[in-house]
Parts: structure tokens; C-alpha cells; sequence
């Protein structure tokens, strides 16, 4: 127990800044797992850069992590930092900006060099031009206190100041009053062969706590209450995480060997990296030499009756366009997992978008229709590969999960779902003649569709008896044969989309969150947008301004119920980090004018900045529904 | 790292289910679908077809376990006309999803069927990792050195200077040798065999399929409509027998009845009168070999100008396949576990190793 006093907080929003090689997002991930075991609600949110190593010390260079964390439900990573870690010049410019003022600044002076201060453009150290007065300083000799904290160890200066991350990581356990056990676990099981470079960490971590504990410069600790939870077993889990159990899982319940056929690209990659290590799970991990081969390996898969999947970005998806649509007339089970960045082009790797969902919608040669499905949380994301798995096979088309790299590597505690309440998967595949030709002899008919799903059999090779040719080339209605008539093509090309379309029939209404009923403006999202739309709605309700909130997680077919709900609301904001592109849809189907408020800073909405516009809506409504 | 006996006899299709003994075995017309072909007449597509027909009736497999996988272009259309499984699938990428079909299934015996331009420019990517790979496939390269469906543009196969309606001035492309190509990738076989040769090419699809890996047959084939007469040296009797080079596994490698292949002073290859031909220098084929580059070698004895033409197996080496590897990692990993995953390791994977529990 700390010997100084101990503040209540509801939150605290902490950034860790610092060089790409100065070991943040380690000490990111170590406080999130600390915070999580206390049983604070969180999310996190990394921002890095797309350089693996750019220019030590320069802005270009600056990799950061940030955490909320809190006594209630946390939605957001959070607007603001309250407390910003900066491990360098660089660190502190590019950060300082986004810092309310009275925010606490941890500094490490030990790298506010001349040389260092003039990569950034200081002429003078900010630490000490007063420049910094409006915000609780601390500025720490982090590198040489570590360095001091290791005198004993037959180490390089270079491996001792490798610690100084655990020593800030000790530094900010011990302000929060975090247990810093589960850490020093870690830090066995990764350095177990290195003894010394073990004991150098742990030595690092607890001088970091100590010194918190015995310096003037910190006059209290801090401690937040654990948040009220629903009931059960928690971890923290990132998106391209769950999405990649997600898949897993509905393979398991399906029976279906997971066949992946993927080509490394930020930010999706971590998915291949996760489904690889599975195969304990009997997961085919094919890293191939292209997009297209990503996609065309899966699709072969498929067709074997494995469960065909591949996962990657928006220039992924572009190089898989042709593929796709091949899917789509081969009707067989697809997941295409596209995590969104920054584009155009190569555009921003390493920062999250929305801006795929036209691509995904309409995005290939002729009218090619798919299924799409938006996770809106990292945990979600793991909820979101099973439905489209459950999709893909009950509809035998390919389906888009629109994740973003914002989910990918964003975190939150995750209530680990119970196996045994997962649903199953039934898989249907066809073993006998399905029809009965003209003479009444029994027929397979490769697109003799079911009448209810108008999903075509799923005949695997090896099927005796079956033999049949499927291809790219227009198939005849019920036979499959090649077909150049006119009037069948244009049945096809409706039947493919009525089997889309009719997907909504199985789909929940959306559900809108309208607690007084009365208000008279909704605000629609997708995807990655929901922490930032409902911490916002929290915001302004907590104004007493009704405003109603939806969020869909099905943009291809929409919900049956969303025509009806967007007519129900004088006005609908559809927040995007994209130009617009939900609100397009929308407009085009429904005509009703959605008001469309759009970002692309590759960075999520604040929710400061979605309240005032949830304000500014509601003030200029008609007066009738206030 | 995987146990399977590459040596063995028939290694190509193990695995696949083959008809019992007595069962009787696939006939010609069994295999032929009921599509009419709708090649151009005098095509040399057909007699590439009927010898498929003939000749996997050899292999005793069951019908339902074979599959052709193809791209876009005149030869693409082969699995139509296969009372099998297939694929008509887009241009240039039938290798990459025969991967896919061949890696998740193990039983069915994936013939890919390609042309010049379907496997050599759109699909060139795809065709070198297959081969690098050694997916357990048998790649049919048909070669009429001319883009067909599209009526008749220079393909990566057409000699320099072609004239084409896409090049009336003529080609400024140099061609690729599919075989060299197929070398450089250290494909584990490697074959060049002609459509009209229906003894010869039957013999290489035989030895194609006893192959476990990718097998890559480049069948030189006739277009008579935009590309007529490319081979024409070769269907002269005595043409074909002053350019053809027999490679024939451990024979001195001949050229005609009176010619040898043997290596200059610094290792390069020349075509040699027999007599008085000094034997130490002549090359005696080694399909076997595993290094490739005196197969390579070989495969530049071919030139434009067609006066040296190697013709059989250049290679057929046994090595693991891409997806006898994959499988042997997965059941290695399951086998050690005890069997397949229960829910309760599923469950173990979802929980990891950093829980907490919140109280109801």
C-alpha cells in the first residue's frame, strides 16, 4: 500500500509516446493487461508508424499507444489524453497538440539533447522555456535512472537503457496503483533464455515503482474503481485477433476445414499470423504470391468444401475484384475479410478508414452482388467472422467482413464466449441427383436453386455420379450449362441478387436506441464508429438532449426494418471516415436525405466532436420533436 | 519431414481412390462429355483431347476424383468437353485455385489445362509459385505461340518480329522458353511433347501423371486459324528427325540418327557429328538429376529458328509436395494433441492465458 495519498478517478486516458524502437506498445500492451486484471472497463487504441524503422528521434518516427480505462463502460480509446508519456522531443511535439491543457506530462529528459531538439525544430527544450506551464510537468531523467537502477548488471549501457520502458511502465503502475504481477510474468515466459536481460527488466520495473513511491515529484497515487461488468470470464483481445477465433470457431461448428489463402498486408496481416499458429484446429494457412492467388486458393478450397477464406486490405480487395465475381457466379461459400486503411492507392497503411464500402458493395466487373458485414468493436469482431461464415455456407456467396485497422489493433475486454452456447453450422452438401429429367430419371442439377435461400447444392469432387463443369461463363438457369440466351442472363443476373436481397428476411430489425421516444434526430453508424457515436449520445444525453442512436451491422442486404426507421426521424446524421459513402446508399435506396458528417484524418472520431454536431442537429430541428 | 514413398510407382495419383479390380475400367467415351467441342477445325486442341481420353483410363482412377481446372482461352475450354469434375475459371489464375482445390483435398487427381497466354503473361505469376511450390498438379501448357479467342495478337511465346494485327510492324518481344521458364522455377517435372505426336505425348501425360508434384507439359499445338504452321518442321518426317533432340533417360542425347549433344571446351553445348565423336564429352540425359542446370542447358539448344528442338522429359526429380507438407505439419500438430479439437480446446484457445473473472 502506497504510503502517499490515494485520489479516485472515474478515468484516465493514458498515452505512451515514444521512437518506434522505444518499446511502446509493449509497455502499452503491459499497463492494458494490468488494468484489465483490476477490472476497469478499457479500450486502446496503437498508432504507429509505416515505417518499420523511420529516422530515430524525428516526428515521422513517434509510435504511440493509448488507453482508456475507467469505473463505467468505456466506448472510445478516448478524445484527449489526460496523461501523455513522452520518451522523446519528437514524442512530445507530436503529441502535445492533442493535450488538454492542466493534462500531466511525463518527460524523458535524458533525450532532450540539443542534437534531438533540433531534429523536431526546438530551438529551445520545451521543458525548460516555460512553454509547458499550463500542464502538470514531470520531467524524469528516464534513461539515466534506469541506467542508475541497473548499476550492478554485467550489461551494455545500450541493454540497460533498452529497460527504460519497464521503468516507465513501473513508474505509471505504481500512480495508478496497478499490480505489476502479471507483468513480471510476461516478462519470464518472454525472457526465460536470457536470464540476464530478464532480471535487468524486472530490476528496471521496480525501480520504476519505487521511485514513484519515495520522489517528490509525484505527491499522490491514483486508483479507479473496477467498472460494473457484465458477469463472467474476461481478456483483453484485439480485432484482427477475434476475427481470426471468429473464423475458427464457425469452422469448428460447421465441421469445415479453414482454408486460408492470404498475402501480407497492413493492417490484416496479424490475421494470417494468428490463423498460421492453429493448426491444432486442422487451419490450411497458404501464403501465396499475390492477392489474387489469396483469393484464388480460397475459392479452390471452397470448391473442395473446405471453408474458403482470405484477408487482407483495400488494395488487396481491388487485386481480388476479378476473383470475387468469380465466386459470385460459382456461388460457392467466400469470406473476404477486408481491414480497412487510408487510401487511394498505398494511402496510409498503417490508419484507419471506411472508405471500402462502395468497393465491397459494387467493386467488381457486371452486377456482382455480395454480403456485408461491419463489426462495430474489436471484440465484435470475433461475432462478425461467425456470421459470415454461417452466411457464406447457408448462401453459398461470398461475404465481406469490413473490419478496419482501427478495430484491428484496437482492444477491449472481451467476455470470452461460451462454446458450448456457440451455434452449430449445418453443412448441407449434395450427394444425389437433385431433380428428374424429362423422362422422369432422376438428374443432378448444379444450380437447381432451394427455394428458400436460393442458394445452388454445394457438390464436392469426388461425388460419384455428380460430375459437372461450373465456370465463369454464364450458367443456364437450374442445369448450369453454358448459356449465351439473352433472357436467361437477365434471370440470372436477378437471381443472384434476389439471393443477396433475401438474405434481410433472416436478419434482426435494427434496433434503435431512443430511450425517451421522443427524439427527433437519429444517428447512424457502421462499423468501427460505434464507440465514438455512443460515447457522444452519452454526452449530449447527459445535456438532456434526446437524440436516437442505431448502428448497422448489416450493410449488404440492409435490415428489413431500416427504411421504416430512417422515415421515423426528422433528421439522420450518418457519421463516416470516409466522404460519404454509407449516406449514398442510403440516399439511392430509400431517398430520404441523410445528412452525412465525414472525416478521413485516418484517425476515429472524437466523441467531443460528434456531440456538438449531435447538438448543433438537434437545435435547428422543427420544434416538433425536441 | 513427410513419410510418403516418392519412389513408388503411380506415386502421382497415391491417395486418390483408384477403381477396385473388378470393377471395369473407364473407357475413352466415358470420359468424353456431352458437349460437342467447338475447337476451330483441324484445331490441334482435339488431338491433345483424345489422347487425355485414351490415356487416364491407364490411371484407374475414379471418374468423380478427377478434376480439370482452367483459365481463359481456346485450350480453357478442355474441361467442357470431360465427363469430370472442372473449373472454367478466369483468365491466368487456374493454378492458383487448383492450390487451393489440390492443398484442401488430397484425393482428387487436379489436372490444369493452360495456353501460352493464359499461363505465361496474365497467369505468369501464378504458373512459377505452383511450379517452386511442387503443388501436386499436372499443368497441360498448350503452346500455338498466338493469342486465339482474341483472333490472333503475338503472344510471350511468338518469335521477335512477329506481325500480328496487334504488331503489324512487328514484335519488339523477345519470347519465353516455357520449358527454361519451368526450369528456373525448379519445377520437378518438366516436359515438351506435340499435339500431333500422339505416341510421344501420350507417353509424357503417362509419365506426367506417375509424377507426385507439379508436372509441367508444354504441348506444342497448331492453331490453324491465326498461327497456322508453326510446327510445320515438325510434322515433316525429315525435318522433324534433323531438329528433334530425344532426351531419353540415361541415353546419350541424340539429334536425329547421326548427331550428338556434347559440351564445348567451356561447358557450353553443341550439336555434334556421331562419328568420331568424342564419347567423354557427349551428354547423357539425366532427367534425374537434382540440380537442374544441365537441363536448362538443354532447353537452350532450342532457338527461333527451330534447327535444334529437345523434345521429351527434361526433368523429373522427387521431391516433397507443397501440400503433402502442409497436411504432414497440421497432423503432426493434431496427432501430438491427441486427435482432432474438441470444444474444450476450442474453448481453451478463446479463454488464453491472460483471464479475469468478473463476479455476477
Amino acid at each position: 500500500m502506497s504510503i502517499k495519498p490515494v485520489e479516485s478517478l472515474d478515468s484516465v486516458v493514458i498515452r505512451f509516446a515514444g521512437d518506434s524502437g522505444d518499446g511502446m506498445q509493449l509497455t502499452g500492451d503491459r499497463f492494458t493487461s494490468e488494468t484489465a486484471a483490476l477490472g476497469n472497463d478499457l479500450s486502446t487504441l496503437p498508432n504507429y508508424p509505416a515505417e518499420i524503422r523511420a529516422p530515430q528521434g524525428t516526428l515521422l518516427g513517434v509510435s504511440s499507444f493509448q488507453l482508456h480505462f475507467a469505473d463505467h463502460h468505456v466506448l472510445t480509446p478516448g478524445d484527449a489524453p489526460d496523461v501523455l508519456v513522452a520518451m522523446n522531443p519528437a514524442a512530445l511535439k507530436a503529441n502535445l497538440g492533442d493535450l488538454p491543457r492542466g493534462a500531466t506530462i511525463i518527460v524523458n529528459t535524458d533525450e532532450f539533447t540539443k542534437r534531438n531538439l533540433a531534429k523536431v525544430g526546438y530551438a529551445v527544450s520545451p521543458v525548460e522555456d516555460g512553454s509547458l506551464e499550463s500542464y502538470h510537468l514531470h520531467p524524469l531523467r528516464l534513461t539515466s535512472l534506469t541506467v542508475d537502477a541497473l548499476a550492478d548488471f554485467d550489461l551494455s549501457r545500450k541493454d540497460k537503457e533498452r529497460s527504460k520502458n519497464m521503468f516507465a511502465l513501473g513508474l505509471l503502475s505504481w500512480l495508478y496503483t496497478r499490480p505489476t504481477t502479471g507483468t513480471e510474468q510476461f516478462l519470464k515466459n518472454k525472457f526465460g533464455s536470457k536470464p540476464d536481460i530478464l532480471e535487468a527488466n524486472l530490476a528496471a520495473l521496480n525501480a520504476g515503482f519505487n521511485y514513484g513511491e519515495t520522489t517528490e515529484d509525484f505527491a499522490v497515487t491514483y486508483e479507479i474503481a473496477p467498472a460494473k461488468m457484465q458477469g463472467g470470464a474476461y481478456r483483453n483481445i484485439v480485432g484482427n485477433t477475434a476475427l481470426a477465433y471468429g473464423l475458427v470457431a464457425a469452422a469448428h461448428r460447421s465441421g469445415l476445414q479453414l482454408a486460408m489463402g492470404a498475402y501480407p498486408i497492413t493492417p490484416a496481416t496479424d490475421i494470417l499470423h494468428v490463423l498460421a499458429k492453429l493448426k491444432r484446429f486442422g487451419v490450411i494457412t497458404m501464403q501465396v504470391e499475390d492477392e489474387i492467388a489469396g483469393v484464388g486458393t480460397a475459392i479452390g478450397a471452397s470448391y473442395g468444401g473446405a471453408l474458403g477464406v482470405t484477408a487482407t486490405s483495400g488494395p488487396g480487395v481491388a487485386l481480388k475484384s476479378e476473383a470475387i465475381g468469380l465466386a459470385v457466379m460459382l456461388e460457392l461459400p467466400l469470406v473476404i475479410v477486408d481491414v480497412q486503411r487510408g487510401g487511394p492507392s498505398t494511402g496510409l497503411p498503417t490508419k484507419t478508414e471506411q472508405s471500402d464500402l462502395l468497393q465491397a458493395m459494387y467493386g467488381r466487373n457486371g452486377e456482382s452482388p455480395c454480403a456485408i458485414i461491419a463489426p462495430q468493436s474489436p471484440g465484435d469482431c470475433f461475432n462478425a467472422a461467425f456470421e459470415a461464415v454461417e452466411m457464406a455456407t447457408t448462401y453459398r456467396t461470398p461475404v465481406f467482413v469490413l473490419s478496419d485497422g482501427y478495430l484491428a489493433n484496437g482492444s477491449e475486454p472481451w467476455l470470452i464466449p461460451d462454446v458450448a452456447k456457440l451455434p452449430q453450422i449445418d453443412i448441407d452438401f449434395t450427394t444425389e441427383p437433385n431433380d428428374v429429367d424429362a423422362n422422369g430419371e432422376p438428374v443432378f442439377h448444379p444450380y437447381l436453386r432451394d427455394p428458400e435461400t436460393l442458394a445452388r447444392p454445394w457438390t464436392l469432387p469426388g461425388t460419384a455420379g455428380l460430375e459437372h463443369v461450373i465456370g465463369g461463363i454464364e450458367k443456364a438457369d437450374i442445369t448450369g450449362a453454358l448459356s449465351y440466351d439473352p433472357n436467361n442472363h437477365d434471370k440470372m443476373v436477378r437471381l443472384r441478387q434476389a439471393k443477396i436481397d433475401g438474405i434481410a428476411k433472416s436478419l434482426p430489425d435494427l434496433l434503435v436506441d431512443d430511450p425517451s421516444g421522443d427524439a427527433g434526430v437519429l444517428i447512424l453508424g457502421w462499423g468501427s464508429t460505434y464507440g465514438p457515436i455512443a460515447e457522444a449520445v452519452r454526452l449530449v444525453r447527459k445535456d438532456g438532449i434526446n437524440v436516437a442512436q442505431a448502428h448497422l451491422r448489416h450493410l449488404n442486404p440492409f435490415p428489413p426494418n431500416l427504411g421504416e426507421v430512417l422515415a421515423r426521424y426528422e433528421r439522420v446524421i450518418v457519421p463516416e471516415m470516409n466522404l460519404g459513402q454509407l449516406s449514398i446508399l442510403l440516399r439511392a435506396k430509400y431517398l430520404v436525405d441523410v445528412e452525412s458528417y465525414t472525416q478521413v484524418r485516418g484517425l476515429p472520431f472524437t466523441s467531443i466532436e460528434l456531440a456538438a454536431v449531435l447538438s448543433k442537429a438537434t437545435a435547428n430541428l422543427s420544434g416538433a420533436t425536441r | 519431414m513427410t513419410t510418403i514413398d516418392l519412389g513408388m510407382p503411380g506415386a502421382g495419383t497415391f491417395g486418390v481412390p483408384h477403381l477396385h479390380e473388378d470393377e471395369a475400367p473407364l473407357n475413352k467415351k466415358e470420359l468424353a462429355s456431352d458437349m460437342e467441342p467447338r475447337w476451330c477445325a483441324g484445331c490441334g486442341d482435339y488431338s491433345i483431347l483424345a489422347a487425355v481420353q485414351g490415356f487416364l483410363p491407364e490411371l484407374g482412377l475414379k471418374r468423380e476424383n478427377i478434376v480439370f481446372v482452367s483459365g481463359i482461352g481456346c485450350s480453357s475450354r478442355f474441361p467442357f468437353y470431360m465427363n469430370t469434375y472442372g473449373v472454367h475459371s478466369i483468365h491466368g489464375r487456374a493454378p492458383a485455385i487448383a492450390t487451393g482445390l489440390a492443398t484442401a483435398r488430397q484425393d482428387l487427381s487436379v489436372w490444369v489445362v493452360t495456353g501460352d497466354g493464359d499461363a505465361l503473361s496474365i497467369g505468369g505469376n501464378h504458373l512459377i509459385h505452383a511450379m517452386r511450390r511442387n503443388v501436386n498438379l499436372k499443368i497441360l501448357l498448350f503452346n500455338n505461340k498466338i493469342y486465339g479467342l482474341t483472333k490472333g495478337q503475338y503472344s510471350p511465346t511468338s518469335e521477335f518480329g512477329k506481325v500480328t494485327k496487334s504488331s503489324p510492324y512487328g514484335s519488339v518481344d523477345r519470347p519465353f522458353n516455357p520449358v527454361s521458364l519451368a526450369l528456373g522455377s525448379e519445377a520437378t517435372f518438366v516436359a515438351r511433347t506435340m499435339d500431333t505426336d500422339r505416341k510421344h505425348l501420350t507417353s509424357v501425360l503417362r509419365a506426367a501423371a506417375e509424377h507426385r508434384g507439379t508436372a509441367l507439359v508444354e504441348i506444342y499445338q497448331n492453331c490453324p486459324i491465326f498461327n497456322d504452321g508453326a510446327y510445320e518442321l515438325l510434322k515433316d518426317r525429315d525435318e522433324a528427325e534433323a531438329r528433334v533432340v530425344h532426351l531419353e533417360d540415361g541415353q546419350p542425347v541424340r539429334v536425329g540418327t547421326d548427331k550428338l549433344v556434347a559440351r564445348g571446351d567451356a561447358g557450353e553445348l553443341m550439336v555434334v557429328d556421331a562419328e568420331g565423336a568424342d564419347m567423354s564429352r557427349v551428354v547423357v540425359h539425366d532427367a534425374g538429376a537434382d540440380d537442374p542446370s544441365m537441363a536448362f542447358q538443354l532447353s537452350r539448344l532450342d532457338d527461333p529458328t527451330m534447327a535444334h528442338i529437345p523434345m521429351g522429359i527434361f526433368r523429373n526429380v522427387a521431391q516433397p509436395t507443397y501440400e503433402d507438407l502442409v497436411h504432414a505439419q497440421i497432423d503432426g500438430v493434431v496427432n501430438a494433441a491427441g486427435g482432432s479439437a474438441t470444444d474444450a480446446d476450442l474453448g481453451a484457445l478463446l479463454m488464453g492465458n491472460d483471464t479475469w473473472t468478473v463476479a455476477d
